[in-house]
């Protein structure tokens, strides 16, 4: 990678940095820092709009690079993860988006809380929406110190440490200055900027193929080195059963995971009713079902086009399979096309990181300042401040997230994800179900149904050979691995659900009938909410 | 959480309205156009001189038995249940076949094209399929009914002085 491409991208990644920071100077001016304006951007976006917003907030670049990458290495297998990733929204649009919107105002917790005693339930719910959160963003700093320095072709640790602190400088400024709006606004124009890449890119490799599907298919094939065997699953997940149990658990994590995510849930309360609540999720629907389509055909196109090993040597991982294809679809590296292409795919791959970031660390502040700081806080203490505490929150989990990000460098991404979904349907999904669905749950359950979840979901990973005895492992030179899958998501998440039903069935309190008459009406009608 | 109903109702309208150009937006569904002016919708539940000792939970209660809430809901569960059920279960199944059974989803179908590139693709059709469907039911079979609960409901509780919802 030359010159031209870095300096390049460097315009590009400044001139999208500028941008934002524009906006969010410009959507906080004469803002009053009302808590309903800072965590939900005062509830007046469009359903168009926060539709467009939360395809930025779930389509990260792990998705845009991860994916594509996969499926130019492993063909078929890496297509899994994208219908995992777009099923998932089916529970959300069915079970979680208007209801939520209804019960809720800012958090997760509020919906629990509204029928159980506050105080343990708030607590638990905020403890594991930050816990999710922080495993999430720390995710995504990892994917972005190492894409910055392979797109900027720098390998060394300086380049990777700086971009972290610099991608968590920069998210600690968008949300703690602009709030939910400004936060929305980032989300909104990465999302354009990241359809736009992709469907360029789309059209590019498709017109190479003259329009037909079955010839890139078939090069792909040929090109991988595994013939038919690309076109059909088991390339990666194929091996012996732990490996097909450990896809499984994976399977199951993302299609429940994503209703638990807590900067999901955040964005249905920037719209006004539970009706546009819906529409924002049909659009988002449209909008990241379309878009993974299309990352199945640039996975594909960068098997034909690259060729399998030409990816592998860039980047073991498969991470570079996009760039590399947009540097061959522009004219090849030396060509004005070829560098243009290449430095707009890696600013729109900055750009997707910067917004993700920002839109979970909103989200995981909210819950530090409206759900723990709330609850813990000495009684008599100021009620003014919440939002002041949100914006200190923000601060401090910044840090923290640049400080894990700067430890955890080596991780692989893909696990780190896969891991915060895992923990967020093991916890945040069973409490939400059952606090919506089921009349006889009790303060009890939602506490149990939460650490229930937690807590195996934490525990599991820890003996898993993520951490050690093995020798891709955090610590490979230990051994107390007992648990042989790397995602706990197919034994935790029926835990979660488990322990909130034991919980409520050995509980002393019988359940609040009224409350949960108000829940119901509440959720489907939409009587009072905020 | 106080007195956010007049508020309320401004910000709802500003925000359906504000969405013209959204090819999302149905005009006439959710029954808008009949609650402008005045604001007092022809209420399902006759709003009877309410005892000024009925509390909210007392209210809620009374929402939660009436038949045109039971109905509202079995509607809304007889859509989901089943369409949940569906989806969770075609969802495993491909998850199941794709890690278990190569030798079923690699039997080519048409040139390159076998039954693993179908299942993935008839996934992604099936998702957009239900999106529509539950849209349609709720547009149809859902939102109305709900709207004039909802107000139903806040004029009852209204009435208690703007306190607890």
């Amino acid at each position: 990678m030359t010159g031209n491409h870095q300096t390049l991208a460097l315009l590009l990644f400044s001139a999208f940095v500028a941008v934002t920071l524009g906006i969010t100077t410009w959507v906080s001016r004469n803002r009053h820092g009302s808590a309903e304006e800072f965590y939900a951007g005062g509830r007046l976006f469009s359903p168009m709009e926060n539709g467009f917003a939360i395809a930025g907030d779930y389509m990260s670049a792990a998705s845009f690079l991860g994916i594509s990458g996969l499926i130019a290495l492993f063909g078929y297998d890496g297509l899994l993860y994208s219908v995992g990733f777009l099923v998932a929204w089916l529970v959300v649009l069915f079970l979680v988006a208007e209801l939520v919107r209804n019960c809720g105002r800012f958090t997760l917790a509020d919906v629990v809380a509204a029928r159980m005693r506050e105080r343990p339930v708030r607590i638990a719910a905020g403890t594991s929406s930050v816990t999710v959160s922080v495993l999430y963003l720390v995710a995504q700093m990892v994917g972005a110190g190492s894409l910055v320095a392979l797109l900027l072709g720098g390998t060394g640790g300086a380049v990777q440490a700086w971009t972290v602190v610099g991608v968590g400088g920069l998210m600690v400024v968008y949300v703690s200055l602009g709030g939910m709006r400004a936060t929305t606004w980032i989300q909104i124009v990465k999302a354009v900027l990241l359809m736009g890449g992709a469907i360029t890119l789309t059209v590019l490799v498709l017109v190479r193929f003259h329009g037909d599907f079955d010839e890139l298919l078939r090069t792909a094939a040929q090109r991988s080195g595994h013939g038919a065997h690309f076109l059909a699953p088991g390339l990666k997940y194929g091996g012996d059963w732990t490996a097909r149990l450990d896809f499984m658990s994976l399977g199951l994590a993302l299609v429940l995971g994503t209703a638990g995510l807590p900067h999901i849930l955040s964005r249905f309360y920037t719209v006004p009713t539970a009706r546009a609540a819906r529409r924002s999720v049909i659009w988002s629907i449209g909008l990241i079902g379309s878009f993974y389509l299309m990352t199945i055909v640039l996975g594909f196109g960068a098997a034909a086009i690259v060729g399998s090993d030409a990816v592998r040597g860039s980047n073991a991982a498969g991470n570079t399979a996009v760039p590399l294809l947009a540097l061959d679809l522009g004219g090849g590296p030396d060509s004005t096309g070829g560098t243009v292409l290449f430095a707009v795919v890696a600013a729109v791959a900055f750009a997707t990181i910067l917004a993700v970031v920002a839109g979970i660390t909103l989200a995981s502040s909210a819950s530090v300042a409206h759900d723990l700081y709330a609850s813990l806080r000495r009684p008599h203490a100021k009620q003014r401040s919440e939002v002041a505490v949100a914006r200190v929150a923000a601060v401090g989990i910044g840090v923290v997230a640049i400080a894990l990000g700067l430890l955890a460098r080596d991780l692989n991404v893909a696990f780190l994800v896969g891991l915060a979904f895992a923990v967020a349907a093991s916890a945040n999904l069973p409490v939400l179900l059952y606090s919506l669905f089921w009349r006889g749950f009790t303060t009890r359950g939602a506490v149990w149904s939460v650490y229930g979840g937690l807590g195996p979901a934490l525990f599991l990973v820890i003996l898993s050979p993520v951490v050690s005895g093995s020798p891709t492992a955090l610590f490979p030179g230990v051994d107390f691995q007992v648990f042989p899958l790397e995602n706990p998501g197919l034994v935790s998440i029926p835990l979660g659900f488990l322990a909130g039903w034991l919980g409520t069935v050995t509980s002393h309190e019988p359940p609040d009938e009224a409350r949960y008459a108000e829940t119901e009406v509440r959720a489907l009608t939409g009587a009072g909410a905020v | 959480m106080e007195k956010h109903d007049g508020r309320e109702v401004a910000q709802t309208r500003a925000g359906d309205r504000g969405v013209l150009g959204d090819p999302w937006y149905d005009a006439l569904a959710s029954g808008w156009g009949e609650l402008d002016g005045t604001g007092a919708p022809a209420p399902a539940v006759p709003p009877q001189t309410t005892p000024p000792e009925r509390s909210a939970a007392a209210i809620y209660l009374e929402v939660q038995r009436s038949a045109a809430f039971q109905e509202v809901r079995s509607r809304y569960r007889r859509f989901v249940v089943p369409a949940a059920a569906v989806f969770f279960a075609w969802y495993l199944a491909y998850i199941v076949a794709a890690t278990t059974a190569p030798g079923l989803m690699d039997r080519p179908v048409a040139g390159a094209v076998n039954v693993a590139m179908l299942a993935g693709l008839g996934q992604f059709l099936s998702t957009f399929l239900l999106t529509w469907l539950y849209a349609r039911h709720a547009r149809l079979r859902r939102d109305r009914a709900a709207l004039e609960l909802r107000w139903d409901t806040q004029e009852m509780t209204r009435v208690l002085g703007g306190g607890r919802r």
